[in-house]
């Protein structure tokens, strides 16, 4: 899939959180943007999964530890067609589904996640069964950079490391925000790639938005022996909503009605551009 | 400490040996069973499983709430974990990762705790863990057990292997006499069975308490008192017809176990009685206190969880 597609698909993704938490009134935004390129890329490129047969026993596990960020995955999961893109729209209410944080039985959904630190224990557990029956499937999970203050964050490092689990990739959100301000205001995690690096891990820094490197990124982990792979993506919170762009305000809160429609037509303007480009490259 | 010369002549195995000597027995008949341990093999017994299966045993290092993640995750993948550490870390310190990781998805995670209540001993109050039932208990589809003896600990591990879902089992690190071992025995999940039949008073007792409410049994009958002793290994889920048969009979219910008496097996008893044959209910185990250093047998008696003190609160009681 070329990267023109691939940003489409993104921009729908984007579409689906922004509609998601919006009709939800209460979510979180900013981290689900931030990632949105990646939920996109691995869905839609990287991991071998089939929205027909999303149990299949093969397939690739993806955790997402940092689970606030539902709406993300979601999004990415019904544009992927694990379920219908409508049911966004049910995302935490009554009898939906779509929990406030990732549920197992949800299509598609491989591990329930959201107490920060747990998904990744989880996704080594994961990596660890797999290897030790020679399983070609691989495991990726998504952290949050303020995520890294907690404990057990580091103790599954130790073990992944430890254990040479070249089948798992850990992808560090680092949008440089959490709840209370700034990360390394609150309680610095940096430097997040040295940290990795000291619990034996391949370390790749890449632009979160930027697809060519994410695509490397993830071939250069699948091509990494003997140590697991640390990601750290160095995001914009809120990408693609001009207001929530870099604002910490929007971690965890819904748009009204009105920023609801700001939003989309962000996104609509993002549409049409990638649209105009689609047509120049068929000109060609 | 008459019963002292007969300890001798009665066949005494902790249930953490058993917890061990059965992982290795099932080892082979369940391919997926992998164990996980944070550096106690030795000590929670899961070393003997390691001797004989090296490859399915796996150190997670002393790091407790980690490794009940990493059985979530193998558990999510198709692997049958068997979680071990002290009772005092693996309910406690990872209780919450446990409840997410492990509860919440309903996986297939199976926790073997060892060195439970008091009877750890010398180590103190920092590692005598009085609260995992209770703890364990209020995760939603979590099985909780807590065998007597050797041959109800050995029944436990297989019965849980059968059983698909989280479960937690209680092990102690005492040796404790062989109470179960007779032909007719049977174990099954969520049934309790009635130890020695009585009509004055029904003594409802979990783990090393169930020998204690026996001796107490006893020494009630030389003084013409027939107690009933229940033994409930499943404190979820409790076996509630048969502890309101029970009660029907006798009118008075004595609950005894090695755990605070605040949600534990006595809670449940109460739960259970007060919703279907309200009952005079009397709790015996810690009164809302922590335990001390100690040889395990001074604490037991000095915590009135001994035949002697089990009879002493059954008498004052009734």
């Amino acid at each position: 899939m070329d990267n023109l597609e691939l940003q489409k698909h993104a921009n729908d993704v984007r579409k689906g959180i922004v509609t998601a938490v919006h009709s939800a009134k209460a979510g979180h935004p900013g981290g689900s943007l931030s990632a949105a390129d990646m939920f996109t890329f691995l869905y839609f490129e990287e991991m071998n999964i089939d929205p027909e047969h999303p149990d299949k026993a093969d397939r690739d596990r993806f955790v997402l530890s940092k689970g606030h960020t539902a709406p993300g995955l979601y999004s990415a999961l019904a544009n992927r067609g694990f379920f219908p893109v409508e049911d966004l729209t049910t995302l935490r209410k009554l009898g939906s589904y779509l929990q406030g944080h990732p549920c197992i039985h949800i299509p598609g959904v491989d591990m329930s996640s959201g107490s920060l630190g747990q998904g990744i224990s989880a996704a080594v557990g994961m990596a660890m069964a797999g290897m030790m029956d020679q399983k070609t499937f691989r495991v990726y999970t998504l952290l949050g950079d303020g995520e890294l203050e907690e404990g057990q964050v580091w103790e599954a490092a130790m073990f992944a490391g430890h254990r040479k689990l070249d089948n798992l990739c850990v992808i560090v959100d680092n949008n440089g925000l959490q709840i209370d301000g700034p990360v390394d205001q609150v309680c610095s995690p940096y430097p997040i790639d040295k940290k990795f690096e000291a619990f034996n891990f391949h370390v790749i820094n890449i632009d979160a938005h930027d697809f060519d490197q994410i695509r490397g990124a993830l071939k250069e982990a699948r091509e990494t022996k003997g140590m697991p792979t640390a990601i750290v993506m160095h995001s914009l919170k809120g990408k693609g909503v001009s207001y929530m762009e870099g604002s910490v305000d929007w971690h965890g809160k819904a748009p009204n009605d009105e920023e609801y429609a700001a939003a989309m037509a962000d996104l609509e303007k993002i549409a049409e551009k990638l649209a105009g480009q689609q047509e120049k490259a068929g000109d060609r | 400490m008459a019963e002292k010369k007969n300890d001798t002549a009665v066949k005494k195995i902790a249930t953490r040996e058993s917890y061990g000597n059965a992982l290795k027995e099932l080892g082979e008949e369940f391919p997926d069973l992998v164990v996980l341990d944070a550096d106690l093999a030795a000590a929670t017994k899961t070393g003997i499983f390691k001797k004989a299966f090296p490859d399915r045993h796996i150190d997670c290092g002393i790091a407790e709430c980690n490794m009940v993640g990493i059985a979530a995750g193998m558990a999510a993948v198709g692997k049958i974990p068997f979680v071990s550490s002290f009772a005092m870390f693996a309910a406690g310190r990872a209780f919450e990762q446990v409840r997410n990781s492990v509860g919440y998805p309903h996986l297939n995670v199976k926790i073997g705790a060892t060195h439970a209540g008091i009877t750890v001993g010398e180590d103190g109050a920092t590692h005598q863990c009085n609260e995992d039932l209770a703890l364990m208990r209020t995760i939603p589809g979590m099985v909780v057990m807590c065998p007597s003896d050797d041959v109800e600990a050995r029944a436990a591990v297989r019965a849980a292997l059968e059983y698909t879902g989280p479960v937690y089992i209680r092990f102690g690190r005492a040796a404790v006499p062989v109470i179960n071992d007779r032909p007719d025995y049977k174990f099954e999940i969520g049934k309790g069975s009635v130890v020695r039949e009585g009509k004055d008073v029904t003594i409802v007792a979990t783990g090393i308490c169930v020998d204690s409410a026996l001796g107490a049994a006893e020494k009630l009958a030389a003084e013409g008192i027939d107690a009933e002793v229940i033994n409930i290994c499943t404190i979820k889920p409790l076996d509630e017809e048969l502890i309101v048969a029970s009660a029907r009979k006798t009118g008075k219910v004595v609950t005894a176990e090695e755990h605070t008496v605040i949600g534990g097996l006595g809670s449940a008893v109460c739960d259970c009685l007060c919703a279907h044959y309200p009952v005079p209910v009397k709790k015996l185990g810690m009164q809302d206190v922590f335990g001390e250093s100690g040889s395990a047998s001074a604490l037991v008696q000095k915590y009135g969880l001994d035949a002697e003190g089990v009879y002493k609160s059954v008498k004052e009681f009734l």
